[in-house]
């Protein structure tokens, strides 16, 4: 075991020396240290000093190196000492004594992205060879690692592989690949050979690439054929894995479709009020997340959840009021609440303005909304898109439900089939009304909340949305929940698929246009609705 | 016959009239008065109001199709924007060497994207009798064809206004398009003259604004003609009993295209004016919250009466013009409340008030009979009697 | 009823012949602001006119103009396009304004051409754009695309970048500088292969596959760059997506050219540390002037936390240029101010000197900087000494052979250095 590590450490030194060429032997980790201190510095030189600094092995490197990948490693104005921030602190690099001066003297090292990518390696082969951090951290750097090293590297990556091949065989593996990588520019064909069948099975769009380059260039005939037959096999893959991408964009467009024309279904559907200011109720929802944010700046993930009913009920209130105060004198008279309610948009979009500025609003995006699940190189699922969806769907089950099986649903249809009936068996109309109207401005609020994390939370967030909230109930049928859904779904995904053929522009021409021409077919939407409230 | 349509309306005389005065009043301010004179109206008043008027043909226009049809289009503006295109296609070919690359073929925007030559939709409009008949003919084939297809299926009430929408929506996309070859978002600019008389003089913009009130009054007179004749009571008839009309034996579709069809001309004829007098035209035009303005200067001004579309269309938009101006940051709550208090207040839109006082007056005025005839009557009785009672007697 | 509609047509006749016969007051010197506080652009547009009502109550304390009071004329054009040029002509006719400072679009600002051509009205353009534009009338503050484009993708070239995606809103200024920059790149080598270009429409708000196939583009194990010309909304929406597919600047570095510190204001810049921007001014720039332009400038819309960005440089720029012309002119009238205004000089906000040339385009130093955590850029690159705007790109087959000159007796400006003549629209 003893002589293992020794052996590892052995391994490691040369690795080091071999994978940081520019490492010049003329500057010490000190100098290096005063290099990242002098705001002179340009970022050449800083780019050598933390090249050093990461192959040297003094006890303050890796703090160095992890705070600058961070962003947190400052120097003092005048001593010219560096800090690393921890927390609310600062302390010295070297030393670890903590920063005592004016934290208006502390500016930050600036790093540009060629530095980015350097400290990015740094990391990646010093965790590599650190046995103390887990093995899923270390695969991952190993994996950053191919395509991205020269044989020479990977000749020396050898030795820690067949170190790790009976402590970390997974490790091993991955490091395999890398080697493989590397090994596809060899000169001897052979060996490219053993590479690709190496990597046979392994998905990646370089590796394609790379494959693909081969097939047109090797000398080799068997390699080019070889090569060819491989690459065909990725392509295949990754046009599957990209139909499957395309659905998944596609489900997700329909689902923030579906979020911003489901409370539009029921007040336009259902109550048959043109609601313009339906999109300003979104945009309600939308700055309710930006406020509670504000309110605890430290806590943006459970800002966003208390948001969800928290826009629920700002939103709802608010269509209350409208309905009370202007809506409720309408009924009948369904295009003049158009008018009526285009000018509350107005009227809450200058409000908007007068209150938080014409600025938009910067809606923190909390880390579990961040990020994706990598399927494989060729398909991952991103979480913020995912969430949605879920959203989306939980909203449409919460709001089938009360639709069907409450009280107040029961109520919500009477009303909209036959209001006379309705108020003769006992229904008190007005509530009624009003509660609906509350319901479907609660759940623009909701949709507001999803759309703060995808887009700009600004005055004009409601009017992006309203023709395409319009459409999607009218092509579903209006007034039918699932008509929403299945049209707001076969919207997004149509957009998505046409969108890499015709590009962004026409794909959006090709909808409306086709929206237009299935009404003729179907003049009632996809599934219309019965009853007597529907004629006229 | 002008005079016959305008004999049983005082509404609509009255309104034109005002108009008429108005125009006439400014035209003589801006070509017989200096600057400096009190009586000098400047040529930004000319243009304005000229603008004004174009909107006001476009919201008698909607006003047939909506008030009498009872169509509620939320893509009327498409028609107004393709008859501007029209113009302004044609204005842009006038242009010809004097762009700033100096092409006498190609306009700007085509040299600058590397075309080499014109595409073949723009044949033609270098010709002012081309373009003029362009003008009434592209908005007219796209209304013919649109209802076409939606009449027959009998697509209505919002569905058709929301797939109006799509289609005002889908053109400001594809205008939008560098490649369409409409010059993309910045439309087209720029324009020198028409028929040889420069755009810039205020004898053109005199004329252009005389036009402008004369293509209004000839909307106006032609619909209030169409609504007045067989085709405007049946097309009433559809408005309020959709169902009933069609079981009588009429082709509803076909009452409704040629409304429809007549309406989108008319529209057109309104943008053609527009461009000259605003100077630009681009795919802003087609953007579907203006076509939802144009509903609500109607209902401002009050549906179905079509000198009401012309009031509602001309006040809110001086509305606006002022309010931009005095209260740059507010004006919105403004225009926001007064939609909002129209539709609560006056359902009947402006000149709705004219109504309502009518009708009190003549409320009041079928009280004052009734009391004078009562007391005529009193009076009357004991005469009657008297004269009565001879005979009995 | 006759006798109302006689009332009415009195009561509207008195307004507006009232209105435009009313005389400016003499005892102030007026200028236009024409920037759009409501609809889309009100986002980028309203601090312009903040900054303006600053910069003149800042010059009224310093005691005016011509030893009058400078008056702001504020109006809204509601991102109308022909309202732009409505407004303008309104400006001048009616309020007799000296100089008209607004427009941010390309369309505003061809809308309003005309009328100020017509007038010989004064406008001052405070935003990056596209060129292929010189007008007698109008003076081009922001940048044109050699001012901007060209160093940015030197900057990238230099860094080693061998691909390259081209993303922009459809409409003239990506479209030119895309064009501009096809053209540069063909020049450096590079093919069509090496070059991807998408357009998306005005507040495109989904960008999955756009942001997907630009990753499968980056893939290919060269390194890669993206060039954004995306309009301001569709930002926000696309940097998110960035985030959320994990497209580091690491990876596949985004340089925007309408993306500057207002708006990052309104997107977590977290995960978008990094990506650049190229301008000719950032907030973050170290100058003594540009530190007291930031402190007047809170203290003014009293919120320490307003950024200041580009254009308001360049309105900065534009205001102390007319001010000084006008001083230098001695009177506010048109035709003596374009004159007095080639070849003044004025401080810009980095710690340089912006002068008008004779193209009516200024000198702009170009940075290039880095998105940080806060919100603010790094500045990672800039350009020695300043670069001269050209408003004829040479890299395009139209324009290579204009150049503008307004001075006497050329007066053109758009005079063909192969013909000999001067173009169409100007004489």
């Amino acid at each position: 075991m003893k002589s293992t590590a020794k052996m590892f450490c052995a391994a490691l030194l040369v690795l080091l020396g071999f994978l940081l060429p520019q490492a010049a032997a003329a500057m010490t980790p000190d100098e290096a240290l005063a290099v990242l201190g002098d705001r002179s510095s340009s970022f050449e030189q800083k780019k050598e000093a933390f090249d050093v600094i990461g192959d040297s092995k003094e006890n303050w490197s890796q703090l160095l190196i992890e705070s600058a990948q961070k962003g947190e490693l400052f120097f003092d104005k005048k001593k010219h000492d560096v800090y690393a921030k921890v927390g609310d602190n600062y302390f010295k690099v070297k030393g670890g004594e903590a920063f005592s001066g004016k934290s208006r003297d502390l500016k930050r090292v600036s790093v540009n992205n060629s530095i980015r990518e350097s400290l990015h390696l740094i990391l990646a082969m010093r965790t590599l060879s650190d046995q103390s951090i887990p093995e899923d951290r270390r695969i991952e750097s190993a994996h950053a690692l191919i395509g991205n090293v020269s044989q020479e590297d990977a000749s020396k990556l050898q030795l820690l592989r067949d170190l790790y091949i009976t402590t970390d065989p997974d490790l091993s593996e991955m490091l395999t690949y890398v080697i493989a990588s590397a090994d596809l520019n060899d000169e001897d064909p052979k060996i490219r050979n053993g590479a690709m069948h190496i990597l046979s099975g392994f998905r990646s769009p370089l590796l394609l690439q790379k494959l693909g380059d081969i097939a047109e260039h090797d000398a080799d005939v068997s390699n080019r054929v070889y090569a060819e037959k491989q690459a065909a096999g990725l392509r295949s893959s990754q046009s599957f894995y990209s139909g499957l991408e395309t659905v998944y964009f596609g489900i997700s467009l329909g689902s923030v479709l579906v979020l911003a024309a489901i409370g539009l279904t029921i007040t336009f559907g259902v109550m048959g009020v043109i609601n313009m200011a339906h999109g300003e109720l979104m945009m309600i929802g939308a700055y309710t997340v930006y406020v509670i944010q504000q309110c605890m700046p430290s806590y943006p993930g459970l800002a966003l959840i208390i948001s969800i009913p928290a826009a629920f009920c700002v939103s709802g209130l608010t269509g209350i009021i409208i309905e009370r105060t202007v809506i409720q004198h309408l009924y009948g008279r369904p295009l003049e609440t158009l008018l009526a309610t285009f000018g509350i948009s107005l009227l809450l979009q200058q409000l908007v303005r007068s209150i938080f500025t014409a600025l938009n609003r910067n809606v923190v995006i909390p880390d579990f909304m961040s990020g994706a699940i990598k399927i494989n190189e060729f398909f991952s699922v991103t979480y913020n898109r995912l969430y949605i969806i879920l959203f989306c769907l939980a909203v449409f089950f919460t709001l089938r439900w009360i639709l069907q099986h409450s009280r107040l649903g029961l109520e919500v249809r009477s009303v909209s089939q036959n209001r006379a009936m309705a108020r003769n068996m006992g229904v008190r109309s007005g509530r009624v009304n009003a509660l609906t109207f509350g319901l479907g401005s609660g759940i623009a609020g909701l949709a507001g909340v999803a759309l703060s994390q995808l887009t700009n939370v600004g005055p004009n967030l409601g009017q992006n949305y309203i023709v395409d909230s319009f459409l999607v109930v009218v092509f579903g049928g209006a007034g039918n929940i699932w008509g929403t859904m299945v049209g707001g779904m076969v919207l997004g995904v149509a957009n998505k698929v046409l969108e890499p053929m015709a590009g962004a522009m026409l794909a959006k021409i090709f909808i409306l246009v086709g929206v237009i021409i299935f009404i003729q077919k179907r003049p009632r939407g996809l599934f219309p609705q019965h009853g007597r409230s529907v004629e006229g | 016959m002008v005079t016959s349509l305008l004999k049983k309306d005082r509404g609509g005389f009255s309104v034109l009239g005002a108009v008429w005065i108005f125009v006439l009043l400014l035209i003589a301010g801006n070509a017989f008065f200096q600057d400096g004179s009190a009586f000098y109206v400047g040529s930004n008043t000319i243009t304005l109001f000229g603008k004004y008027l174009c909107y006001a043909l476009l919201a008698v226009s909607l006003d047939l199709i909506w008030g009498y049809l009872g169509i509620l289009s939320l893509g009327h503006a498409a028609f107004f924007g393709l008859g501007g295109y029209v113009m302004g296609m044609y204005l842009m070919r006038q242009i010809g060497a004097r762009g700033v690359y100096g092409n006498p073929e190609l306009p700007d925007f085509m040299v600058f994207l590397n075309w080499h030559e014109l595409p073949w939709y723009w044949y033609g409009v270098n010709h002012f009798w081309f373009a003029a008949i362009m003008i009434l003919l592209v908005p007219g084939a796209l209304a013919f064809i649109f209802g076409f297809f939606a009449f027959r299926s009998r697509v209505g009430g919002v569905y058709l206004s929301i797939i109006t929408q799509s289609l005002t929506f889908a053109l400001a996309l594809a205008f939008f398009r560098n490649e369409t070859g409409f010059g993309g978002n910045n439309g087209l600019t720029d324009f020198k003259d028409i028929l040889g008389f420069s755009l810039a003089s205020d004898t053109t913009r005199d004329v252009l604004l005389f036009l402008s009130a004369l293509a209004l009054t000839f909307g106006y007179l032609l619909c209030r003609y169409l609504m007045r004749s067989r085709l405007g009571k049946v097309t009433i008839a559809i408005r309020d009993a959709e169902s009933r009309t069609r079981f009588m034996g009429y082709r509803v579709e076909y009452f409704k295209l040629a409304i429809f069809t007549v309406a989108a001309m008319l529209a057109g004829i309104a943008g053609a004016l527009y461009v000259p007098q605003v100077g630009i035209i681009n795919p802003g035009e087609f953007n579907p919250i203006n076509s939802i303005e144009i509903v609500i200067w109607v209902a401002v001004g009050g549906r179905a009466s079509l000198y009401g579309a012309i009031v509602g269309a001309i006040l809110v938009n001086y509305a606006k013009t002022v309010f931009t101006g005095i209260f740059p940051d507010g004006w919105l709550y403004a225009l926001g409340l007064i939609f909002v208090l129209v539709t609560l207040f006056l359902p009947k839109g402006i000149v709705g008030i004219i109504g309502m006082i009518r009708a009190k007056r003549a409320e009041r005025k079928a009280l004052a009979e009734a009391d004078a005839g009562r007391q005529a009557a009193a009076e009357a009785e004991p005469a009657a009697a008297a004269e009565a009672s001879p005979k009995e007697a | 009823m006759v006798k109302i509609s006689k009332l009415a047509v009195a009561a509207l006749l008195s307004t507006v012949l009232g209105s435009s016969a009313a005389l400016a007051a003499e005892d102030t010197i007026k200028i236009g602001v024409l920037h759009s506080l409501s609809g889309t652009m009100a986002i980028s547009e309203t601090s312009l006119k903040d900054t303006l009502l600053m910069l003149v109550d800042e010059q009224n304390k310093k005691g005016g103009v011509l030893g009058k009071k400078i008056e702001a004329v504020v109006v809204d054009p509601a991102s109308n396009w022909p309202l732009f040029a409505e407004k303008a002509r309104e400006l001048i006719q009616k309020d007799k304004v000296a100089a008209i400072f607004g427009c941010w679009t390309s369309v505003s600002r061809k809308s309003v051409l005309p009328v100020v051509e017509e007038l010989n009205g004064i406008l001052f353009y405070p935003v990056q754009y596209e060129g292929e534009e010189s007008s007698k009338n109008v003076f081009y503050t922001g940048a044109a695309p050699n001012q901007q484009a060209i160093p940015a993708v030197d900057y990238l070239l230099k860094q080693g970048v061998k691909r390259w995606a081209l993303v922009g809103t459809d409409y003239v200024y990506p479209r030119t500088a895309n064009k501009v920059l096809e053209a540069y790149l063909k020049s450096k080598g590079f093919t069509d292969k090496d070059i991807m270009i998408s357009y998306t429409p005005f507040g495109h708000s989904d960008w999955q596959s756009i942001v997907s196939e630009i990753k499968k583009f980056g893939g290919a194990g060269e390194k890669t760059a993206v060039i954004s010309t995306i309009n301001g909304d569709a930002n926000v929406p696309f940097y998110k997506e960035l985030a959320n597919q994990g497209v580091s600047a690491k990876d596949i570095p985004v340089i925007a050219f309408s993306v500057g510190e207002e708006e990052l204001a309104g997107i977590d810049t977290k995960p978008l540390v990094g990506h650049l921007a190229a301008w000719n001014y950032f907030e973050s720039v170290d100058s003594e002037l540009n530190d007291e332009f930031i402190e007047k400038w809170h203290k003014f819309v009293k919120d320490e936390k307003r950024v200041t960005n580009d254009p308001m440089e360049a309105t900065f720029i534009g205001f102390n240029m007319w001010v000084k012309a006008v001083e230098k002119a001695g009177t506010t009238d048109y035709s003596a101010v374009q004159d007095a205004l080639i070849g003044i000089s004025v401080p810009n906000l980095s710690g340089g000197i912006a002068t008008m040339m004779p193209n009516h385009h200024i000198t702009k130093p170009v940075l290039i900087g880095e998105i940080q955590d806060d919100g603010q850029f790094e500045i990672v690159d800039q350009t020695k000494g300043t670069v001269v705007g050209d408003a004829w790109s040479d890299y395009l087959p139209g324009s290579k052979d204009l150049i503008s000159d307004w001075r006497k007796p050329l007066s053109c400006g758009n005079f063909n250095v192969v013909t000999g003549k001067c173009g169409g629209a100007s004489k």
